[in-house]
């Protein structure tokens, strides 16, 4: 287990490295599917140069990182690099306890056949290879990291509130989820899928009648409103102004900068008239947020797979979104490898992705360079590459679905009469 | 999501391709069928009935009447021969002369010198160390801010050919000074050594540097540059005028700049043609198809080389709208003099004079099979669409053999055991391998020209010619003797996954390469995709590696070096061709150090070890 690790650490190492050096560096950190407006690294030196002449990183309009990330840089601009790689590498090796306490609980639950759904513990024993290795070799993690953008960071810290919620250990939890929260909004929706998480392993029921299940939702909430507190508040204290409040949560929430990205907003946005913008923000917004209500009611007994959801929901419908905020969620999807002989629409997606991913730059080169394209061909792709994300995800949660039917009722369904039956999603 | 998850609609899906999935396998058939649907298709688009005619999208243009008056043909040509006389004086480009020249039209004059070392020399234009000047002058517009730009080129060649070119090019300057409704400014621009010339002017006009070029910077600048027309004239007298639009990396200008040139021919009653041949009237006989599909053939063969065809071939990099008009002294009665085709141009720099903003109402993708005659994107891309199809459906038929070993019953559950994967290392092995063959073949060449010409008989082009044809070859017998050594013994599943990814992989490379180049991409896949279909281990193996060599990217070149020469009408023996073949190569490796044409790296670090791929295939035990 931990000489492979070590291989694909020292792989991944390596890839970094040599495109650090190499000339691709400029060119990737350039890219608009790999840097948004939020995370690109120019930006921060922006910000970091006005930070030393004492002026607010907020004036003007170009840097919107929040300002722990700046000070962060503000000490370790010279090993920029090695932060932006240990911040990948966190990521690895960390779901080992949960799945091994799954199957021990699972076991003597369900119908014999339907052991071979179960995962066999050498099965498991491999995952967080996988993931790490599907987190720290994929393409859009390596593009992320040697643009240098700050969504490695983010990346991170989601990791690690992913990783003490596993663990159990609520302080943790709410203050990693209370710092992604306050790096980039969307990741309140996790707060759902913590809690549930964590009232489970404690055996509490999700029952509004009884006290303890309010004791310790309030207990988790207080945890995380104040640590959110404190933070926004060292915040304050280090910069000396709430500027920070409208430059980058009012620019995350109110989308003003209208740069092609591989999201849904930008190109919505620049064709709408002015007077509709409030109305279709608003529901843009309230759409990424919206998906925590009925999964929570209909995952609650499944929350690790809640936050799978959560995050690819994120990942797709956040208002700057960027190819780093994807690995993210395919990082997971070894996880969910038992799932595989229930996914009915995986090679589609996998093409659509793969294809979609290759002709972002061609139309990009297209449309800007040699003129002969517009932004429509770069939309197109853009909606083809949402639809295709939406998909795979959907195709995860029915796979999922079904899959706990089948634990439920036996692998070979037969109707009354004896017949063989199939399953309908409605 | 209604459509896949509703078990009705879901049964349909899965029963049409499960219908699909039997043509392919009971019949074998449909992958042929589409594979000649679509090359019936691209042939079609050479029949009349099947084109559009061209018309002027652009307002600005289409409306407004100009009106030629350019008096002064006799004396454009006198200068020519005065500027033949110093070019000969001088032995090179008449420097001094052209200044003088241009300064007394009253333009603002300035130049520029660039040098240039080759990677290795260039055998057909005798050139290895470049060093010249570009002239150029510009007049500056009295109606309007110094905020766009129009340019006139005519290259000062070797020898005594385009003389007539500058000699119009200057009484075209001296004229358009005594004018007063230019809104744009206008640049004369004289460049030596070709493509060289114009590559420099227009990296120093754009600060840019992109090809290691050595270049003063330009002391005089005008705005944004619009549209370019480069001229090309030998003769004092002409036919006819071609118009060559293919650019850098089979970029077209808009096609309203070929509606132009076709429009003021008319009005000036001058022959005009494209790729050199004339429009017949007569579409509906078997003759009249060929010489239009002829004409298309060219025009594809032309941009899928990547080359620029003209001067106006670099202007496009730069988002400008360029062509060149080249003039043609055949033997027909009917010629054509230096006034009409100062006329032609005078039309057509005014009109681009009174355009508002740039060329981008009609087309930038098409082919023409005529000046008149147009084939749109819309048009074309089905014919590439089909053949692209045969990939895909046998990557899902491979998709789902691998998923089930017995046939597909409703989603899901009727699947046997879980596929059990093969060695990742089987199937990345090969990919890895490949790609550094490629890696090879992009960089040895030149690098190791040194060496190769130390120890061989050999002139250094000869040399990096003959090095990448030893790499191709050598690269054919390097991999399927690797994954053994490393993997073991390679298994049914191995090679149906390393099929699968090299499927999906030739299928998104050769769609990016047709949005980008169609004609490219096209060729490819005619030849590539059968290829592509239907090598597996079990097809008799001496045969199918002589059609799969026969069938692969280099021999493609091969083959559309003697279409060329036969679409030409200069048929080439084996050996000639052969000679051709060779120059093809230094050329496109020369064009790519050179201008940046991105044709071959292309062929050399993903088609050629896509190709490999299937070549391991044909090869795994």
């Amino acid at each position: 287990m931990a000489a492979p690790l070590t291989l694909v650490l020292i792989l991944s190492v390596t890839i970094r490295a040599v495109l650090f050096r190499s000339s691709l560096a400029e060119l990737i950190s350039e890219r608009v599917e790999v840097v948004s407006p939020l995370n690109a690294w120019k930006r921060v030196v922006e910000g970091l140069a006005l930070l030393d002449l004492g002026v607010s990183p907020y004036s003007g309009d170009v840097f919107h990182e929040t300002p722990l990330v700046i000070y962060l840089f503000h000490f370790v601009v010279d090993y920029a690099e090695i932060v932006f790689m240990v911040s990948t590498f966190e990521f690895s090796g960390k779901y080992n306890l949960f799945i091994k306490q799954k199957y021990a609980l699972e076991a003597d639950r369900y119908p014999h056949d339907c052991l071979e759904l179960m995962r066999s513990p050498k099965e498991m024993h491999y995952i967080p290879l996988k993931v790490a290795m599907f987190y720290l070799l994929n393409p859009f993690t390596i593009l992320s990291c040697v643009a240098k953008s700050t969504c490695g960071l983010n990346n991170a810290v989601m990791a690690l509130f992913i990783l003490s919620t596993l663990k159990g250990s609520a302080l943790l939890s709410a203050i990693f989820l209370a710092l992604a929260t306050y790096q980039s909004i969307y990741p309140l929706t996790l707060f759902a899928p913590g809690l549930l998480f964590l009232l489970q392993r404690l055996y509490i029921p999700v029952n509004p009648c009884r006290s303890r299940f309010w004791f310790f939702t309030v207990q988790y909430s207080v945890m995380f409103i104040g640590s959110l507190l404190v933070i926004v508040c060292l915040s304050f204290f280090l910069l000396g102004s709430w500027d920070f409040i409208p430059s980058v949560y009012g620019f995350i929430l109110s989308v003003p900068d209208l740069t092609p990205n591989i999201g849904l907003f930008w190109y919505f946005f620049a064709e709408m008239f002015e007077h509709f913008r409030f109305f279709f923000i608003c529901v843009f917004q309230i759409n990424v947020f919206f998906y925590t209500i009925p999964l929570s009611v209909k995952l609650k007994e499944h929350p690790v797979f809640l936050i799978f959801m959560q995050i690819a929901i994120i990942s797709i419908f956040k208002s700057y979104p960027t190819v780093g905020d994807i690995a993210l969620y395919m990082a997971f999807l070894p996880v969910w490898s038992h799932l595989y002989r229930f996914l009915r629409n995986i090679f589609l997606v996998s093409c659509v992705l793969l294809a979609c991913t290759a002709l972002f730059p061609v139309l990009w080169h297209l449309w800007i360079y040699a003129g002969s394209a517009n932004s429509n061909f770069y939309y197109a792709i853009t909606l083809l590459f949402n639809v295709g994300q939406i998909l795979l995800v959907s195709d995860y949660f029915y796979a999922y679905l079904r899959r706990e039917h089948h634990l439920s009722q036996g692998l070979y369904l037969r109707r009354k009469d004896g017949s063989e039956a199939t399953l309908v999603l409605k | 999501m209604g459509l896949l998850s509703d078990p009705n609609r879901r049964k349909a899906i899965t029963t049409a391709r499960i219908l699909i999935l039997n043509m392919i396998l009971v019949l074998h058939g449909d992958s042929v069928v589409c594979y000649l649907a679509g090359i019936a298709w691209f042939m079609g688009l050479a029949f009349e009935p099947f084109t559009l005619r061209t018309y002027m999208s652009e307002n600005a243009m289409g409306s407004t009447m100009v009106e030629e008056r350019f008096p002064s043909g006799e004396r454009a040509l006198a200068t020519a021969r005065e500027f033949a006389a110093h070019k000969k004086k001088v032995g090179g480009m008449p420097v001094d002369w052209l200044v003088k020249t241009m300064r007394a039209q009253g333009l603002e004059v300035f130049t520029q010198s660039f040098s240039r070392n080759l990677p290795f020399p260039d055998e057909s234009k005798e050139r290895f160390v470049v060093r010249g000047t570009n002239v150029y002058g510009i007049l500056r517009a009295p109606r309007a801010p110094r905020t766009e730009a129009l340019v006139l080129s005519a290259p000062c060649s070797p020898g005594n050919s385009n003389n007539q070119a500058v000699g119009l090019l200057l009484g075209l300057a001296q004229y358009f000074r005594s004018q007063i409704y230019w809104a744009k400014d206008i640049i004369f621009l004289v460049n030596e050594h070709d493509l060289i010339g114009v590559q420099a002017w227009l990296e120093g006009y754009h600060h840019t540097n992109i090809t290691g070029m050595g270049y003063t910077p330009l002391q005089g600048r005008a705005g944004s540059i619009q549209a370019a027309l480069s001229l090309e004239l030998n003769s004092d007298v002409v036919t006819s005028l071609d118009l060559v639009l293919e650019g850098l990396n089979g970029q077209l200008p808009n096609l309203d700049l070929a509606n132009l040139f076709h429009a003021f021919c008319q009005k000036l009653g001058i022959l005009c043609t494209i790729q050199g041949k004339l429009q017949r009237s007569d579409w509906d006989t078997v003759e009249g198809y060929t010489h239009s599909a002829q004409t298309m053939l060219l025009m594809v063969l032309k941009q899928a080389s990547g080359r620029p065809w003209g001067e106006h071939g670099l202007f496009l990099r730069y988002h400008i709208e360029a062509a060149s008009i080249r003039g043609v002294n055949s033997f027909r009665q009917y010629k054509t003099d230096a006034t009409s085709i100062g006329r032609l141009f005078e039309g057509m720099v005014r009109k681009l004079n009174n355009l508002l903003e740039r060329l981008h109402q009609s087309y930038f993708f098409y082919l023409m099979p005529s000046l008149t005659r147009f084939v749109s994107i819309g048009y074309y891309m089905p014919a590439f669409g089909l053949l692209t199809t045969i990939l895909l459906l046998r990557a899902l038929d491979l998709w789902v053999h691998l998923g089930t070993p017995t046939p597909v019953t409703e989603d899901g559950v009727g699947e046997g055991e879980s596929p059990s994967s093969p060695g990742l290392l089987s199937v990345l092995t090969p990919v890895v391998i490949s790609h550094l063959t490629g890696v090879a073949l992009y960089t040895l060449p030149v690098l190791s020209q040194e060496m190769a010409v130390e120890h061989f008989p050999v002139s250094e082009t000869e040399a990096v010619v003959l090095t990448a044809i030893a790499i191709y070859t050598a690269g054919l017998a390097l991999p399927h003797n690797t994954h053994r050594l490393i993997s073991g013994e390679g298994t049914e599943q191995g090679w149906r996954v390393l099929k699968l990814v090299a499927l999906l992989y030739l299928a998104v490379l050769l769609g990016c390469t047709a949005l980008i180049n169609f004609s490219l991409g096209f060729i490819l896949a005619v030849t590539l995709v059968p290829a592509a279909a239907c090598v597996t281990p079990h097809v008799p193996k001496a045969l199918s590696a002589v059609a799969m060599v026969l069938l692969s990217p280099g021999c493609t070149i091969l083959y559309c070096v003697f279409l060329f020469q036969e679409l030409q009408e200069v048929p080439v023996s084996l050996a000639e061709g052969w000679m051709l073949f060779l120059s093809v190569i230094s050329q496109g490796i020369l064009d790519h150090a050179l201008y940046g044409s991105l044709v071959y790296p292309l062929l050399a670090l993903l088609v050629y070890p896509c190709w490999l791929l299937f070549w391991n295939i044909l090869f795994w035990k």
